[in-house]
C-alpha cells in the first residue's frame, strides 16, 4: 500500500490521481453532527443536529445567518467554519454597500468554492475541515448549496451531511419529489423527519431550524419555534410512531421549565440562542426504537 | 467577482503563476498603489480640475411603463462642435440605458467598465443580470470614491430602465457621487431648462403616459436646441420598457428660425 | 505504471531517473477518472459536448457544470477537478477582460490558451503546489478566425484541434471522431454528431446516469457562448438517444 506516501501533502497526487489530503478533510465534515437541508419553490430550510460537545455546554451553534437572505448550516470544524462565515458576511456587505441589493446567491457560492480551492493546492495551507449547507433566496428563487472541503459547490434540490447523515439523505430522496409544493411548515418538517434519521435514538433531538424564502428574511427558529415544530411533526414513518413523540414530551416539558427560569449568566448570547440552555436526558428509555429502519 | 481568487503570491519574492514567469523570482514589482495615492512628487501632484471634451444636456424622463432617454448627439472642444455625429445614450443590457454628459472620456472609461460587468453577468450564466437601481448604486459608489481622492471623473450621468418586475427606474449620479432618483432627471443646461418644463405637465395623481412622455421629449430637445450653444438639432432617444430596450433615432428637432428677422438689439 | 514507488513521484519539481515528472502524469490520472468531455470544430461553429455523470441524486441538474463562458464568445469545458475547474475558468475569465481592457477587443482565442497554459504550466513547477487536475478545452468564434478550438493539459501543453476528447472515454471518442468529417459540417449537424459521440462513448454498466451537457458558439448563435442552450441541446440528445439505441439493437442481433 503506497497510500501512506502520498497522503502527506496537499500538493501530492497519489497515482490514482486523489488527493488524499483533501479526502482526509472532507471526513471532518463527517466527524460533526447532521445538517439537512431542503429546499421548496419559495424557500429554503436547515436543520442542524447540536450536541454539547462537553457535559453541561452549550453547544456549538450549528447555524448562523449571513445575510438577511442567505444562512449556513455547518457540519465539521467549527473553527473553520467560522472563517467561511466572515469571509461570506464580508462579501454580502460589501456588495450590498456597492449595489444596494442582495448577492445572487449562485455568484456568492461560487466565489466561496474558488477561495477554498486555493487552500487545496498549496504546500503552506490545509483544506478547510468543513462542509456547509448554504440555504438562500434571490430573485432566481430558493437556493440550497452544498459546499465541501474539495471546495466543490453543489446545486441541491436537498442534501444531508455530518455524522449519519445516511439515514437522513435516503429519506430525502425518497421524498424529494414533493418538497417544490411544499409549504414552509411542511419543508421544516420534513427537515426534522430527515434528521431524525441521523439523530442517535437515546438522546432527545435537539435541533437547530433555519429559514429563508419568499418575504421572509433567514430566521434561525426560536427553542420553543422549533419545538413546537418537532411536536407537530408526524413522525417520520407511522409504523414505528412509538419514539417521536415521547422523546418530545419530555424535552418539551423541561424545556418549558427551564426557559422560564433561565438565569442570567447562562443565558446565550443571540447567536447561541438557538439552542434550549439545557441538558437534559430523557429519564426513561422509552424512546428505543425498534430499530429496522435506523440501520 | 473576479477578484477574490487570484492566487496570492506563493511567498514573498516568490514566483506569481501565469505572469511572466522568472525563475529566481524576486523581481517582481511590489503592487503599486494608484498614482494619486502615493506621495506627491517635488512640485505636488496636480489632478485634471476641468472637463475637456465634453457633451451637454441629457434628459431622462420616466413614464408608468418605463424610461426615455435622451440626448444631443454633439460631443464639444469647449465652445467648438467638434464632434457632431455622437450618440451619448447608450445600451447597456436589456434592462438599462445610460446617458452620459461631461467629459466624454471619461463617459468612454466608465462605459468600459460597465460592459466588463455585463460580460461578467454573462459568464456567470445565472440568469441575473444588473439592475438600474444597481448600476445606479454602483456608479455612486466609484464616483464618490474618486472625489475624495480629489481625482473626480467629470462625468454627470442619467441611469434608467426597468427591474425584473418592469418597474421603472430613473436616476443622476454626477461627478461628486450625488445621486437621486425621480420621475425627470436631467444634466447639462438641461437641468435648468428642461427640468422646470417637464415639472410643470407632471399630473399630481399619476405617472406619464409614454405619448405623454415622447411629447416632453421633443419638445424640450427643441428649447434646449434653441437656447443652449453646446448643442445641435439631433438627438437620439433610448426607450426602455420590459419588452424593448433599444436606442431610436437620431431625430431631428423641428427648427424654425423666421423669429429671427424680429429679434433686433444685438 | 512500472515505477510507481520509487520514489521520485513525490514533487512536482523532481524528475525520476527517466526524465519524466510523475506528479504531472498523477495529475492526468484526476482527469482519466471524470466523465467524458469533447469538443468539435465544424464549419462556422463550435460545440463543446460534456457527459456529466450525475454523482447524486439529490443533485439539481444543473450543479456541478462542466462548462463556462469565458468571454462573450469564449467557451469552455473541463475534465478533471470540479474545483479546479472553476478556478481556472475565473483566471480565464481575468485573463480575457484584462485584455478587452488595454485593447478593446476580445482576446483572440490563440492568446488566451497561450495565458492559460502558461498558467496551468506554472504549477507544474514547484513542490510547493502541485499540479492543476484538469484538461482544459477552449471554444471561439468570430468572424475573423472563425471556428476556433484549444485542448490544455495539466502539464501545461496545448495544441490546436479539429476535434478533441479528454476524460474516461478519451480513446472511444477519438474512434468516434475519426469517423466523421467535421471541418465541413453544419452547426445542426455538429450539434447533432456531438450528442451521438457522447451517447455512445457513455458507459452505462459503469456509470448509470449521466447528463449531457453542451456549449455552443457559432455564427448562428451570433457569436455568443450558449450554454445548454434548449434550442440546440434538444437536438443533440435526440441524435444522441437514437444513435445509442440503433447501437443497443445492433448488439441484439
Amino acid at each position: 500500500m503506497f497510500r501512506g506516501q502520498y497522503d502527506n501533502d496537499v500538493t501530492v497526487w497519489s497515482p490514482q490521481g486523489r488527493l488524499f489530503q483533501v479526502e482526509y478533510a472532507m471526513e471532518a465534515v463527517s466527524l460533526g453532527t447532521a445538517c439537512v437541508g431542503l429546499k421548496s419553490k419559495d424557500f429554503a430550510v436547515v436543520v442542524g443536529l447540536s450536541k454539547p460537545t462537553i457535559e453541561m455546554g452549550l453547544s456549538q451553534p450549528k447555524i448562523t445567518s449571513i445575510d438577511q437572505h442567505v444562512g449556513i448550516c455547518i457540519a465539521g470544524i467549527t473553527a473553520d467554519a467560522r472563517v467561511l462565515g466572515t469571509y461570506l458576511r464580508t462579501e454580502c456587505h460589501t456588495y450590498k454597500h456597492t449595489y444596494g441589493s442582495l448577492y445572487p446567491i449562485q455568484r456568492l457560492v461560487n466565489n466561496l468554492g474558488n477561495k477554498m480551492q486555493i487552500s487545496t493546492q498549496r504546500y503552506d495551507r490545509r483544506p478547510l475541515g468543513v462542509g456547509l449547507l448554504l440555504a438562500g433566496y434571490d430573485d432566481k428563487g430558493s437556493h440550497l448549496y452544498q459546499v465541501m472541503p474539495s471546495a466543490n459547490v453543489f446545486n441541491c434540490k436537498a442534501m444531508a451531511i455530518g455524522n449519519r447523515s445516511q439515514g437522513a439523505r435516503t429519506y430525502l430522496m425518497k421524498h424529494q419529489d414533493n418538497f417544490q409544493l411544499c409549504s414552509n411548515d411542511e419543508l421544516i418538517c420534513h427537515g426534522i423527519q430527515a434528521m431524525s434519521y441521523a439523530a442517535s435514538i437515546d438522546e432527545p433531538l435537539k435541533l437547530s431550524i433555519g429559514i429563508v424564502g419568499k418575504d421572509q428574511p433567514f430566521k434561525i427558529l426560536t427553542p420553543v419555534e422549533s419545538l413546537s415544530y418537532q411536536k407537530t411533526c408526524k413522525p417520520p414513518d407511522t409504523s414505528d410512531l412509538s419514539w417521536f413523540p415521547e422523546t418530545l414530551k419530555e424535552f418539551d416539558s423541561s424545556a418549558a421549565s427551564t426557559a422560564d427560569s433561565a438565569p442570567g449568566p447562562s443565558a446565550p448570547r443571540t447567536e447561541t440562542n438557538s439552542q434550549p440552555n439545557l441538558s437534559v436526558t430523557p429519564k426513561t428509555s422509552k424512546n428505543q426504537v425498534d430499530n429496522k429502519k435506523s440501520s | 467577482m473576479m477578484n477574490n481568487s487570484c492566487a496570492q503570491p506563493m511567498w514573498l519574492n516568490g514566483p506569481s503563476p501565469g505572469q511572466f514567469y522568472n525563475f529566481m523570482g524576486g523581481n517582481n514589482a511590489p503592487a503599486q498603489l494608484p498614482r494619486e495615492l502615493t506621495t506627491a512628487g517635488p512640485y505636488g501632484t496636480k489632478h485634471s480640475t476641468a472637463a475637456i471634451t465634453t457633451g451637454s444636456s441629457v434628459l431622462g424622463i420616466r413614464f408608468d411603463k418605463g424610461v426615455l432617454v435622451a440626448a444631443d448627439t454633439l460631443v464639444s472642444y469647449g465652445s467648438l462642435a467638434r464632434y457632431q455625429n455622437i450618440e451619448r445614450v447608450f445600451q447597456i443590457n436589456n434592462k438599462i440605458l445610460l446617458g452620459g454628459g461631461g467629459d466624454f472620456a471619461d463617459i468612454q472609461s466608465i462605459k468600459r467598465s460597465i460592459d466588463q460587468k455585463m460580460i461578467e453577468d454573462q459568464c456567470c450564466n445565472d440568469g441575473v443580470v444588473m439592475k438600474p437601481a444597481e448600476l445606479s448604486s454602483w456608479l455612486t459608489r466609484v464616483l464618490y470614491n474618486r472625489r475624495c481622492r480629489m481625482n473626480p471623473l467629470y462625468i454627470d450621468v442619467v441611469v434608467g430602465g426597468v427591474d425584473e418586475a418592469g418597474k421603472p427606474f430613473l436616476g443622476n449620479v454626477d461627478l461628486r457621487g450625488r445621486a437621486y432618483d425621480d420621475y425627470v432627471v436631467a444634466t447639462g443646461f438641461g437641468r435648468h431648462l428642461a427640468l422646470p418644463l417637464v415639472r410643470e405637465r407632471k399630473p399630481k395623481d399619476r405617472e406619464f403616459t409614454f405619448e405623454e412622455a415622447t411629447k416632453l421629449i421633443r419638445e424640450s430637445m427643441k428649447v434646449l436646441y434653441y437656447r443652449d450653444t453646446r448643442s445641435l438639432p439631433q438627438y437620439t432617444v433610448g426607450i426602455c420598457t420590459a419588452n424593448d430596450c433599444s436606442i431610436k433615432g437620431p431625430f431631428k428637432v423641428e427648427e424654425n428660425w423666421t423669429f429671427a428677422e424680429g429679434v433686433t438689439g444685438y | 505504471m512500472s515505477t510507481i514507488g520509487t520514489g521520485y513521484d513525490l514533487s512536482a519539481s523532481q524528475f525520476s531517473p527517466d526524465g519524466r515528472v510523475f506528479q504531472i502524469d498523477y495529475a492526468s490520472k484526476a482527469v482519466e477518472r471524470s466523465g467524458t468531455v469533447i469538443g468539435i470544430r465544424g464549419k462556422d461553429c463550435v460545440v463543446l459536448a460534456v457527459e456529466k455523470i450525475v454523482a447524486d441524486q439529490l443533485y439539481e441538474p444543473d450543479a456541478a457544470s462542466r462548462i463556462f463562458t469565458i468571454e462573450r464568445n469564449i467557451g469552455m469545458a473541463i475534465a478533471g477537478l470540479m474545483a479546479d475547474g472553476n478556478f481556472v475558468a475565473d483566471i480565464a475569465r481575468q485573463e480575457a477582460a484584462n485584455f478587452r481592457q488595454q485593447f478593446e477587443r476580445t482576446i483572440p482565442l490563440k492568446h488566451l490558451c497561450e495565458r492559460v497554459s502558461g498558467y496551468l504550466h506554472a504549477y507544474t513547477l514547484y513542490s510547493a503546489v502541485r499540479p492543476f487536475g484538469l484538461s482544459v478545452i477552449l471554444a471561439s468564434w468570430d468572424e475573423v478566425d472563425g471556428p476556433q478550438l484549444y485542448k490544455i493539459e495539466p502539464s501545461g501543453n496545448s495544441f490546436g484541434y479539429y476535434a478533441c476528447a479528454s476524460g474516461k472515454a478519451k480513446q472511444q471518442a477519438k474512434t468516434e471522431m475519426e469517423k466523421f468529417k467535421f471541418t465541413d459540417m453544419s452547426t445542426e449537424e455538429l450539434v447533432k454528431s456531438g450528442g451521438k459521440i457522447i451517447y455512445q462513448v457513455h458507459d452505462e454498466l459503469k456509470d448509470k446516469d449521466f447528463r449531457f451537457e453542451m456549449g455552443i458558439v457559432g455564427k448562428e448563435t451570433d457569436g455568443i457562448h450558449l450554454i445548454n442552450s434548449a434550442e440546440w441541446i434538444q437536438k443533440a440528445i435526440e441524435a444522441g438517444e437514437a444513435a445509442k439505441n440503433a447501437d443497443d439493437s445492433e448488439n441484439e442481433i
